[in-house]
């Protein structure tokens, strides 16, 4: 890392070469991350708001799936007396195939989380990989 | 049951416990290294870890044995168990590693910079360990009764002596390892026995939805440990010696059918083909048992299965010996990782106790009577018989012991992590006082409870956990107007009102039938009450006091939130 904690104030922008890296790039939205300024601390609460929403909603769809299942098992007993290859339904769906969806809902999260930071780092970093020219407009 | 070979199995498991942790040994010396094994795991080495260490007595005996006893509704135990890794990945995992904690009082500090904040945490950490350990040495003490016939204290005090000696010795770099491997070996241990009575029981099927409850083979002698209320439905075939219903009586035929009162002592022979008599509150005929909805014995299914979800959904998220095994990440990406292998891990564990308990309901019927059911996968495999049957269940007896082993030794460090930074010097010898001490506490305690079933002792911790660190870190790592004064609150709350449940549950003070059986069923199943109080609170007393939110939470929180890569990660190491 290059900018450490610069003491207080604004510091000098500066144009920095990072040696064994894809190519050098503009850090002033990092900078901004970093020091905390208002649009960096808009950006976290941006992050932050993605993550959360993905999390409560696969939350949601998962306990209210198993609160359902739940529920139907209460409300119409007659569901127990199904089965399927000679085994009872409600034994098939408790035993055996929420499993899968429970680790199905934890692969998405983690593969769309990982999404969001790396769409979060491509904010920060700027032209991050276009070419060796610092990549900035402004 | 031959004693012999399952002693080797026993010594076996517990040498390979020691001689893997003294492995690891070799590379621990540096404080970090005890505590968060210097935050370099791998994520699918952790996640065996982490599974090794969850799976404890609770899911390796008690799962198979709710499953016989109650059936249907008692698949909800696993599904939670494994739910909760699902929520720990969603809420709490990586932020929790990129805040930089070394233990959850650690990171209570660091988000709310607050020395108070971090002892309430403490003390929470503290309670949920002993509690848990309770639970573990209980089993141990169970399993060494049930396979050797050892009276009941040798358990505690075995898994205690191996696991004091484990962790003094290595901390978190060594007990990575042991519990990795325990990993493997558990699911062995129960993948085996179950796969080989599938492939035994293939015809013809017995009728497990029958309108009877199951019956016994062969004569069966049962003696009753403790007082104990059965349903009897067809007397037939059953002949006591002890006490029933309050008189003394000797090899004599029951008076008929209905609810009877086995005092301890009592001896109970089952002629061939008897119907087992069943503890009072479970499904009595095959019918009731295969069907979902009918609770886990006492009024309210619904709400119990409700809360059972609660718990454990949430439990795992509080559990202080799961979240420190996340701190041992090197990085927010591979504790999410790690997260979701745990949920494959323990998915494939989990079918297993489900097969058991169903062969449990239809090879050791007789347990169901008594307050052991918790043996019953201890006992399944003499159905087997022959060498094989020996060879399983001593197989089985080393899996049981290996889950004994690895919960308490994870609990343990975990105790002993925040005792010694938290109460004394931080220093390597600290974390081995405090290791040895947090050993013995819960020996007393494991004797003096009753045959309280492993998987609700265990789900009640859960509940505990729930209500209290649950709260502290979904709050804590996403919304920025928690403050001290909520965090403690809450956590009080959660505490008392969860440590209340407990006591009331454990010593059965409370009616059964009063009011309807609302507080019966609260106090045995309490976080569907407990979690939305403890999370009202904190909520409620941070905004009564929302000019003390730590003035730099935008730091704290970019911290938590960022990955890595931007550079704003600090890793907090203890003072000492």
């Amino acid at each position: 890392m290059t900018s450490g904690r610069q003491p207080s104030g604004r510091p000098q922008r500066q144009r920095v070469v990072l040696a064994h890296r894809r190519g050098t790039r503009m850090v002033h939205t990092r900078a901004e991350v970093q020091e905390q300024t208002d649009v960096g601390d808009a950006l976290v609460r941006g992050l932050m708001r993605a993550q959360l929403g993905l999390a409560l909603r696969l939350a949601a769809l998962v306990f209210g799936g198993l609160a359902a299942v739940a529920l139907a098992n209460s409300v119409f007993p007659a569901l127990s007396a199904v089965t399927v290859l000679g085994i009872r339904l409600n034994w098939i769906v408790l035993g055996l195939l929420v499993y899968p969806v429970l680790y199905g809902a934890g692969w998405l999260y983690v593969r769309l989380a990982e999404g969001a930071e790396q769409d979060f780092l491509g904010v920060v970093d700027e032209g991050a990989g276009e070419g060796a020219d610092g990549g900035g407009q402004r | 049951m031959n004693s012999a070979l399952t002693v080797s199995a026993l010594l076996a498991a517990a040498v390979a416990t020691v001689a893997v942790g003294a492995y690891g040994l070799r590379r621990s010396r540096t404080t970090s290294d005890f505590l968060v094994a210097s935050r370099t795991v791998a994520p699918h080495l952790n996640a065996a870890a982490i599974s090794g260490e969850y799976l404890s007595a609770a899911s390796f005996l008690g799962v198979a044995a709710l499953i016989a006893k109650y059936g249907a509704d008692a698949l909800w135990y696993p599904v939670g168990f494994t739910a909760g890794y699902l929520g720990l990945l969603l809420f709490v995992a990586a932020p929790l590693r990129r805040s930089g904690a070394y233990t959850v009082p650690d990171f209570a500090e660091f988000r709310l910079n607050s020395p108070l904040v971090r002892r309430a945490a403490m003390a929470v950490v503290v309670t949920i360990c002993l509690l848990y350990l309770v639970p573990q040495y209980q089993g141990a003490g169970l399993a060494l009764n049930t396979i050797l016939g050892l009276p009941a204290w040798v358990g505690p005090l075995a898994v205690a002596a191996i696991v004091i000696v484990n962790v003094v010795g290595g901390g978190m770099r060594s007990v990575t390892l042991v519990q990795a491997f325990q990993y493997w070996l558990k699911l062995t241990a129960i993948a085996v026995p179950a796969l080989v009575l599938v492939f035994m029981a293939s015809t013809p099927r017995p009728d497990l939805a029958g309108p009877m409850p199951p019956t016994v083979a062969q004569q069966t002698t049962v003696s009753v440990d403790t007082d104990v209320v059965v349903e009897v439905v067809d007397p037939a075939g059953v002949t006591v010696t002890g006490t029933v219903d309050g008189a003394t009586v000797r090899d004599a035929p029951l008076s008929g059918p209905g609810p009877h009162t086995l005092a301890a002592g009592t001896r109970v022979i089952l002629a061939p083909g008897a119907f087992a008599p069943v503890v009072q509150g479970a499904p009595q005929s095959g019918a009731a048992w295969i069907r979902s909805g009918g609770g886990l014995g006492g009024p309210h299914p619904l709400y119990q299965v409700l809360s059972i979800i609660v718990a454990t959904f949430l439990g795992a998220m509080g559990l202080p010996h799961v979240l420190v095994r996340f701190y041992t990440n090197p990085d927010g990406r591979t504790a999410r990782r790690a997260a979701l292998a745990v949920i494959a891990l323990l998915s494939l564990f989990y079918l297993f106790p489900t097969v058991l308990g169903v062969f449990a309901r239809l090879y050791v019927p007789q347990l169901l009577m008594t307050g052991r059911a918790d043996a019953a996968v201890l006992l399944l495999p003499t159905s087997i018989g022959g060498l094989a049957g020996q060879l399983i269940a001593a197989l089985v007896a080393a899996g049981a012991f290996a889950a004994f082993l690895a919960t308490s030794s994870g609990l343990l460090v975990t105790f002993a992590g925040a005792v010694s930074t938290d109460l004394l010097g931080g220093r390597v010898r600290d974390f081995r006082w405090a290791a040895v001490a947090g050993g013995v506490i819960p020996i007393p305690l494991a004797l003096a409870a009753s045959s309280f079933e492993l998987s609700r002792g265990v789900g009640l911790v859960f509940a505990v956990a729930a209500s209290t660190l649950c709260p502290l870190l979904v709050l804590g790592i996403w919304w920025r107007g928690l403050t001290a004064a909520g965090a403690v609150s809450g956590l009080t709350v959660g505490a008392v009102s969860t440590a209340a449940a407990t006591l009331l549950a454990v010593t059965g003070w409370v009616d059964e039938d009063a009011l309807g059986g609302w507080p019966a069923v609260v106090v045995g199943y309490p976080a569907a009450v407990t979690v939305p109080l403890a999370f009202a609170t904190m909520v409620a007393v941070s905004r009564f006091t929302r000019t003390s939110v730590p003035a730099d939470v935008s730091r704290i929180f970019a911290r938590m939130h960022l990955p890595e890569r931007l550079g704003m990660g600090v890793e907090r190491v203890p003072r000492g």
